[in-house]
């Protein structure tokens, strides 16, 4: 029995020629990654397990990205715990305030995840790594600890449903309504412990930002990891930021897939995950008359250059409405740096938004852009469940960040091409 | 090993954002976790619990979403002594597992027990009895690879004592 791109990284990690579905293996970590929520716990049972150093000080990476610059003293005392151990350990890619930016935004563009490799990290969104062709996916606390220690992890080898991609997306159209496309159609337990492969000659019309966003929304869907065919895409991608050389897994012609999804890319519509699972969503044609408070565009899933240059695109020239914040948060300071070249910047503040400086931030209501009650915010984030930016009866509707720029000119949920 | 007492029953899709907001992820104390556990979804689960609630009941998907080990971390520290769930998300699932939270996957048992009923559970038999009821349901092993981390009271616990391999 052939295998998926996933059971055949796994195979390689764990030092077999083969692999089986359901079968539990220990596997070599390229990667582990924490970050100042996460981390924290880690440490914790680190010091209580019986082993003073981590395995391989390059192979960890801490990112002090959610609560930074630290809110508050609790969450200052938990980052300098991390930047403690850092320092003791000598882990080499400890990233803090100056030089961190959204850890899932980072890692890729720092080469430190790339093709072929396994990855684990204290981070749902971890899986947003299989954009590259990596196996990535995320774990708790005590699977970072115990990955620190020794360099591996447990993992059950999981089944597959292959996404063939056809066809082009029409204009104002992402990766993002991609993803909320899908799991609106399989659900947010639809791929529950399972790989989601992405391949077709579609990918060709998807970027690596698109590709980033679609792997990131993988867990969404409830999904292990979601990994994408390596491409010429790809190829170009690791060539500008990675000096290791890619390995590429390719699916087996008869490895086994649970279902085969055919998606024709040029049928999606911009799409909108309504409160409060990204689930419900809605084609833009159906969103009717929504008004809204707060605008966000940033986070792992949308925070990335493209993302930015489509938002000021649309706000160019142009005010956002009187009754709505919008929060800019470019995820990396590359990308805020570029952004500022660009000319990008001077837009979104010119139109009445507010930039800041790299953090996860809003996107888990932790600071930033928290929500009161009753109030409702467009973001190009990745959940919208109760409480997730703030108030438990405020509400978040996740979109691109296409549509995001035109609902904050526009003060309601809106398309580029209603403004 | 078991676990009895009344149950506490929610429904499907219960995240990880509901059982510990981020807004208190500030700390790792599992005390201070415990007291703001379920409360954006249940305001009355602390007193549930210290009422004898401490059977925890879900549908599916338990945990989806954050990877917060403060989740399990919370809801155990909190005095809940078992979750049953048709599932659970994958991540809260090896969470549970690697910090020692019973959890039980059982469609059946998790659709017929009711909030408020008295139910016991045997881990070792492998058995849940619905006392209010008088139902009975078996509950599928674990492979044994998790069985030796759950014995051990945990991953880390399970490693120093070698029984790590799979």
């Amino acid at each position: 029995m052939g295998m998926t791109m996933s059971q055949k990284i796994i195979a390689a990690h764990a030092g077999r020629d083969s692999v089986k579905a359901g079968e539990i293996v220990m596997a070599k970590l390229d990667m582990v990654l924490g970050n100042d929520i996460t981390a924290p716990v880690a440490i914790k049972e680190f010091y209580k397990a019986k082993t003073s150093c981590v395995f391989d000080c390059g192979k960890i990476a801490l990112v002090m990205d959610h609560f930074t610059p630290n809110k508050d003293i609790k969450a200052a005392e938990q980052c300098k715990a991390v930047r403690d151990f850092a320092r003791e350990k000598g882990v080499v890619n400890f990233f803090d305030v100056g030089e961190v930016g959204v850890e899932h935004a980072l890692l890729p563009e720092k080469g430190l995840v790339g093709s072929g490799d396994l990855i684990i990290g204290a981070d749902s969104h971890t899986c947003t790594y299989g954009a590259l062709g990596a196996f990535s996916t995320g774990v708790g606390s005590t699977d970072m600890a115990y990955a620190m220690a020794t360099g591996t992890a447990w993992f059950k080898v999981p089944t597959a449903i292959k996404f063939v991609l056809r066809n082009k997306p029409q204009k104002w159209v992402s990766g993002k309504d991609v993803i909320l496309h899908i799991i609106g159609k399989i659900g947010v337990n639809g791929a529950q412990y399972k790989s989601m492969e992405f391949t077709g000659d579609g990918l060709k019309n998807l970027t690596i930002d698109d590709r980033l966003c679609m792997a990131n929304m993988a867990i969404e869907a409830g999904a292990k990891n979601g990994i994408f065919e390596y491409d010429e895409i790809t190829a170009a991608y690791e060539a500008e930021h990675r000096s290791k050389k890619p390995v590429i897994y390719k699916a087996d012609e008869d490895a086994e897939y649970e279902k085969v999804i055919e998606i024709d890319l040029s049928a999606i519509k911009p799409t909108v995950a309504f409160p409060h699972l990204p689930e419900n969503t809605r084609t833009i044609d159906e969103v009717g008359e929504v008004k809204i408070d707060q605008v966000v565009i940033g986070s792992c899933t949308n925070g990335r250059l493209e993302d930015l240059e489509i938002a000021a695109g649309i706000l160019k020239g142009r005010k956002v409405h009187k009754d709505c914040r919008v929060l800019i948060i470019p995820a990396t300071q590359k990308i805020y740096l570029e952004a500022m070249q660009k000319g990008y910047l001077e837009i979104f503040i010119n139109s009445g938004c507010a930039v800041s400086t790299p953090t996860c931030g809003p996107c888990l209501g932790g600071h930033m852009g928290v929500l009161a009650k009753g109030e409702r915010a467009v973001a190009t984030t990745n959940r919208n469940f109760v409480g997730r930016m703030g108030h438990t009866e405020s509400e978040v509707y996740l979109a691109s960040p296409a549509i995001a720029a035109a609902s904050a000119i526009a003060g309601k949920i809106a398309s580029p091409e209603q403004i | 090993m078991n676990a009895k007492g009344k149950v506490i029953k929610y429904g499907n899709n219960v995240d990880t954002d509901v059982i510990i907001p981020a807004r208190y992820l500030n700390t790792t104390d599992e005390k201070e976790l415990a007291s703001h556990c379920m409360e954006d979804l249940d305001k009355t689960f602390p007193s549930r619990v210290a009422a004898g609630c401490t059977i925890m009941v879900a549908g599916q998907n338990f945990g989806c979403g954050s990877s917060r080990e403060h989740a399990p971390l919370s809801i155990k520290a909190a005095g809940i002594s078992c979750v049953i769930a048709e599932d659970f998300a994958r991540i809260f699932f090896r969470n549970a597992i690697n910090i020692g939270l019973p959890i039980v996957e059982s469609p059946e048992a998790a659709a017929s027990i009711e909030d408020g009923d008295n139910v016991e559970v045997y881990f070792d038999e492998g058995i849940i009895k619905n006392v209010t009821k008088g139902k009975e349901f078996k509950i599928a092993p674990f492979p044994p690879f998790l069985q030796a981390i759950i014995s051990a009271g945990g991953l880390l616990a399970a490693a120093e004592k070698g029984r790590l391999m799979p």
